[in-house]
C-alpha cells in the first residue's frame, strides 16, 4: 500500500433538515481498496458525490496529493483524477462508446469542431488497456450493462485517474461479469490508483477491500484493516445504535390464516417466494433496497404479473387478482411512494380518504357528502391527523400526516390484510411511533399486517415474525429470540456464500 | 438495453439497410411518390417538383431549427409568431432605413427572441413548452400591435425579384434550405455543440454530471431556431411582397409534425437532418399531390392526421425491434 493520494478532513454536509455528514475525516491511499460501508441513509452516497464535485461541503478540507483541494465540478473532479463511476450509469445511450468516454472533454479544435480521429484513438487505447471487446465506435446503448460499466471504467484510462469511487459496481452484474469486474478492480489497484468501494454486500467487501470504514448517521464510526476484522466487528459498528425508540407490539394473539403465497417466482425478479400471515399477526419483510420486496407484495396485489406461484386466500385456492379483485376481497396495499401511488396531492383529506371506495359513498354515481365527511372525521381524530379541514390539500401537510391519511383511505375499506410498504419513510419521530402504534392496534383487531422496512429497528420492533429477503429469494425467518439485527444482516449478506457451500 | 449487435456495422448492404430503418421516412417518401405519380399526370413533372421544393422549403427552414431544439429535448412553439415579427419588420422598416438594414433587423428580431426564450427556459427551469406558447402568444400581438394589424406592403416590388434565381427548377428558398441542412447536419454530427445536443438530450443527468454546460447549449439551439424562422419569414416576406399579421399561423404544429414525420424523438437525443429533409419532403409531397387530386380541404386534413399518426405507428414497431 502506497502514500495518502485523498484525504478529507472534517467533512460537514446538511441538507435542509438533515445532517448528511457529520465532521467526516477518511483518506485514501495509493494502490488500496477502500470500502465505505454503512445502512441506507449513513451518508455514503453524499461523501462520495462531495468527493466527485456534485455536491460542496459546507465546511471541512480536500486533501488531494498533498495540497487542499477545491473540486469545483464533476468534469474538475475527472480533470484532477479523480472519478466516480455511478450505480445509476451515467451514460448517453445514443452516443458512441468514444463520445461517451470523455463525454464533457471532447478534444475540438478552435472553431469547435471535433477532433474524430483523435476522440477515436484515445478511447481505442483506453478500451484496449482494459481489454474490452467492443470498440470505440459502438453506440453505448446496444451494450449489456456490464459492459457500459467498462465504458465508464474507460474513463479511468482515459483521465489518467488516481481515485476511483465505485458505487455499488455489482448491483445490476451475474457472477461472471462481478469476476471480471473484480480483475479490472485488481488491474487499477497494481498500477497504484486508490479505489473506493461502496457496497451492501460484506462477502464482496471482505473478497476485494484492504481497508474498511464504517458511517454510521453521517459519522465515521472507525476504518479498519480487512484482514484483522471479521463481519461481526463490522456489523456492531454499522448497527451500534441504542434502541431508543420505543416499539410497541401487538400482542401475540393469532387467528386463522388470512393470504398463504406459494412458489411464487418472475424471472429475474424474484424466485420461489412462499410466506403465510395469520389473522392478528403481523409479518415483517427485511432487506435492502433492490432486494424484491415491494415487488412480491405488489404481484400478490395484482399490480405486477408473476410467472408462477399459488395464492390461498383464507385457505382456498385463488388465482392471482387484479388490484380490484384485491380490494374487494380485502386486501389493502399501502404503496412506498405516497406522492406517486398513494396520494392525489392537490385534492383535500376528505376526497383523499373516500378515492378508492366511491361506490361506499354513492348512490347512483352521486357522492353522499356527509357520509364521506364523517368518515373523515372519524379517521381524522383516530390516526389524530393535522390538518385546518376536509379540504385541506393534502400537498400542504406534513409527511406524517401525508402517510395517515393514506391509510385512512384504505382502513375505511374495512380489510382483512392490510401490506404497508415502508410505512414510516421520510417522516418525523413523532408520527412515526403513532404509525407504529397504529400498527399494533390494528392487529389486536384482528387484521393481518405485513410491513416492509429497510430499518432494522422498526421491522424487528413491530413484527411477530420476520422474513429477510435478499436477491429476489427469502434466504431466512426469524421469530422470537432469534429476531436480531445481527441474524438479519447476517442473512441478507452472507446467502451466497451457503447458498455455494 | 439489448445485446443486439450494431446494426450499422458489418457489411456495406447491412449498413444501408441499417440507414433506412433509422431513417424509413425515405422509404415512405418514395412510396407517396409511386401512388402520386400513379394517380395524377401532373405530379412527376420538372415544375410541379419545384413546387413541391419551394412549398416544402418554408416548413423545412423552420424544421431544421426545430430539429435542434428537439434533439436537445426541448420545444419551440413560438417559431410561427416570430417569422410573422420578422416579416413585418423587414417590410415595414424599409422606408425608413432602406432593404438590407430592415432584413438584417428582421433577422436580429429572430436571434433576439430566440435568445430570450432559450434563456427564460434554461434559467427558470420552466419547460419549453409553456415558456414558447407563452411566446407564441406574445409576440403574434406584438406583430398586430406594430403592422396595426393590417398587411404591410412592400415599397418598391424589386424586392420580390430577390429570390427569383433557378438552378434549373429550384428555387433560391429551396437551395438556402438545403444548403442550411446539410450545415446543420454538419453541425449535429461534427462540432462539440451538436454532439452535445445529442448528449442532454439523451441523459441530462449524465451530460451535467460530465461538466457539460447544459445551460448553455440551449440557449444557443433556442437561438438558432428562432434566427431560422426569422430567414423563413423574411423568405416568405420577398415571395409574397407583403407581411401578413397573420403569417405563419399554426406552422409551427406543421414543423413539428414533419420533424416527427422523419423520426425524430420528441423526448430528445435522436435524431438528425437526413430524418427532418425526409419529413419535410413527405409532408410537402403528400400536401401537393392533394391538392392535385382535387381533395377537398377538409379530407386533406383528415389524411395527414391520419398518415402522422400511422407514422407514429410504424415508428414505435421498428423501435421495439431494439434499433434504438
Amino acid at each position: 500500500m502506497g502514500d495518502v493520494i485523498l484525504k478529507v478532513e472534517g467533512i460537514t454536509k446538511t441538507f435542509p433538515g438533515v445532517t448528511a455528514l457529520d465532521d467526516v475525516s477518511f483518506d485514501i491511499r495509493s494502490g488500496e481498496v477502500h470500502a465505505l460501508v454503512g445502512e441506507n441513509g449513513a451518508g455514503k452516497s453524499t461523501l462520495m458525490k462531495v468527493l466527485a464535485g456534485l455536491h460542496k461541503p459546507d465546511a471541512g478540507e480536500i486533501i488531494y496529493q498533498g495540497a487542499p483541494t477545491q473540486v469545483a465540478g464533476p468534469l474538475d473532479a475527472r480533470r484532477k483524477g479523480i472519478l466516480l463511476i455511478h450505480q445509476e450509469l451515467s451514460l448517453s445511450p445514443e452516443l458512441s462508446v468514444a463520445e461517451n468516454i470523455y463525454l464533457g472533454a471532447w478534444p475540438t479544435n478552435r472553431f469547435g469542431v471535433l477532433k474524430k480521429r483523435e476522440l477515436r484513438r484515445h478511447a481505442a487505447s483506453a478500451l484496449d488497456a482494459l481489454g474490452c471487446g467492443f470498440g470505440p465506435d459502438t453506440r453505448v446503448g446496444t451494450l449489456s450493462v456490464a459492459m457500459q460499466q467498462m465504458v465508464e471504467i474507460a474513463r479511468a484510462e482515459a483521465f489518467n485517474a488516481n481515485v476511483v469511487i465505485f458505487d455499488e459496481p455489482t448491483a445490476s452484474l451475474t457472477d461472471t461479469e462481478k469476476d471480471q469486474l473484480f480483475q479490472t478492480i485488481r488491474g487499477l489497484k497494481a498500477r497504484g490508483v486508490g479505489i473506493v468501494y461502496i457496497s451492501h454486500k460484506m462477502n464482496e467487501i471482505f473478497d476485494i477491500t484492504d481497508r474498511i470504514t464504517v458511517l454510521r448517521d453521517g459519522q465515521v464510526q472507525g476504518t479498519v484493516d480487512t484482514a484483522e476484522t471479521d463481519l461481526n466487528q463490522v456489523t456492531r459498528m454499522m448497527i451500534g445504535r441504542t434502541l431508543d425508540t420505543y416499539f410497541i407490539r401487538a400482542k401475540a394473539e393469532f387467528g386463522a390464516e388470512v393470504l398463504r403465497v406459494e412458489g411464487l417466482s418472475k424471472a429475474g425478479v424474484f424466485r420461489d417466494v412462499g410466506f403465510s400471515v395469520r389473522e392478528g399477526e403481523v409479518l415483517g419483510l427485511y432487506g435492502l433496497v433492490g432486494a424484491g420486496r415491494s415487488e412480491v407484495v405488489e404481484t400478490v396485489f395484482g399490480v405486477r404479473k408473476a410467472d408462477s406461484g399459488k395464492l390461498y386466500w383464507k385457505g382456498g385456492e385463488i388465482a392471482l387478482p387484479s388490484p380490484r379483485q384485491s380490494i374487494d376481497m380485502g386486501m389493502a396495499l399501502v404503496p412506498e411512494s405516497r406522492k406517486e401511488q398513494g396520494l392525489v396531492l392537490m385534492m383535500g383529506g376528505r376526497e383523499n380518504t373516500s378515492l378508492p371506495h366511491l361506490g361506499l359513498f354513492s348512490s347512483v354515481s352521486i357522492m353522499n357528502r356527509p357520509k364521506e365527511l364523517a368518515v373523515f372525521e372519524k379517521y381524522r381524530s383516530a390516526l389524530s391527523i393535522k390538518t385546518t379541514g376536509p379540504d385541506q390539500a393534502v400537498s400542504q401537510l406534513s409527511g406524517g400526516n401525508q402517510q395517515k391519511f393514506v391509510l385512512a383511505k384504505w382502513l375505511c375499506a374495512d380489510p382483512k390484510l392490510i401490506i404497508l410498504d415502508e410505512p414510516t419513510r421520510g417522516i418525523d419521530v413523532g408520527s412515526k411511533s403513532a404509525i407504529h402504534e397504529l400498527i399494533a392496534d390494528l392487529a389486536q383487531k384482528g387484521l393481518a399486517v405485513i410491513v416492509i422496512s429497510s430499518e432494522m429497528p422498526e421491522v424487528l420492533g413491530v413484527s411477530h415474525r420476520v422474513l429477510a429477503m435478499s436477491e429476489g429469494a427469502i434466504v431466512a425467518e426469524f421469530e422470537g429470540d432469534a429476531m436480531t439485527e445481527e441474524n438479519l444482516i447476517d442473512a441478507v449478506s452472507h446467502h451466497r456464500d451457503d447458498a455455494a457451500a | 438495453m439489448s445485446h443486439a449487435t450494431d446494426i450499422r456495422a458489418g457489411s456495406p448492404l447491412q449498413s444501408v439497410l441499417g440507414w433506412l430503418l433509422r431513417n424509413h421516412i425515405w422509404v415512405f417518401l418514395a412510396l407517396t411518390i409511386i401512388v402520386f405519380s400513379w394517380a395524377s399526370p401532373y405530379f412527376l413533372t420538372v415544375n410541379n417538383i419545384g413546387n413541391i421544393l419551394t412549398q416544402g422549403a418554408f416548413i423545412g427552414i423552420l424544421a431544421i431549427g426545430m430539429t435542434m431544439v428537439m434533439i436537445n429535448g426541448e420545444i419551440d412553439l413560438s417559431v410561427g409568431a416570430v417569422l410573422a415579427l420578422a416579416s413585418a419588420l423587414a417590410i415595414g422598416l424599409q422606408d425608413h432605413m432602406g432593404v438590407w438594414p430592415a432584413v438584417f433587423l428582421g433577422l436580429m428580431s429572430g436571434a433576439a427572441l430566440g435568445f430570450l426564450n432559450g434563456t427564460l427556459v434554461a434559467l427558470s427551469g420552466m419547460h419549453s413548452f409553456i415558456v414558447t406558447l407563452g411566446g407564441l402568444i406574445g409576440i403574434r400581438g406584438l406583430v398586430f400591435v406594430y403592422s396595426g394589424e393590417n398587411a404591410l406592403m412592400v415599397p418598391d416590388f424589386s424586392y420580390t425579384e430577390i429570390p427569383e434565381v433557378y438552378l434549373g427548377p429550384i428555387s433560391l428558398t429551396a437551395m438556402i434550405f438545403f444548403a442550411l441542412a446539410l450545415f446543420f447536419q454538419w453541425v449535429l454530427s461534427s462540432t462539440r455543440h451538436g454532439r452535445e445536443t445529442y448528449a442532454v438530450g439523451d441523459n441530462i443527468e449524465a451530460a451535467h454530471d460530465a461538466g457539460i454546460n447544459v445551460k448553455r447549449h440551449k440557449i444557443i439551439n433556442f437561438t438558432i431556431c428562432s434566427t431560422l424562422a426569422a430567414v423563413c419569414g423574411i423568405l416568405l416576406s420577398m415571395r409574397l411582397g407583403t407581411a401578413e399579421p397573420n403569417a405563419g399561423r399554426i406552422w409551427e404544429l406543421w414543423t413539428i409534425i414533419a420533424v416527427v414525420l422523419g423520426g425524430t424523438r420528441l423526448q430528445g437525443g435522436f435524431g438528425s437532418m437526413w430524418m427532418t429533409i425526409g419529413g419535410v419532403l413527405t409532408l410537402a409531397v403528400l400536401r401537393n399531390g392533394l391538392r392535385l387530386l382535387n381533395t377537398p380541404n377538409y379530407v386533406e386534413l383528415m389524411v395527414m392526421g391520419a398518415v402522422l399518426v400511422l407514422a407514429l405507428v410504424l415508428d414505435k414497431v421498428l423501435n421495439h425491434k431494439g434499433y434504438t
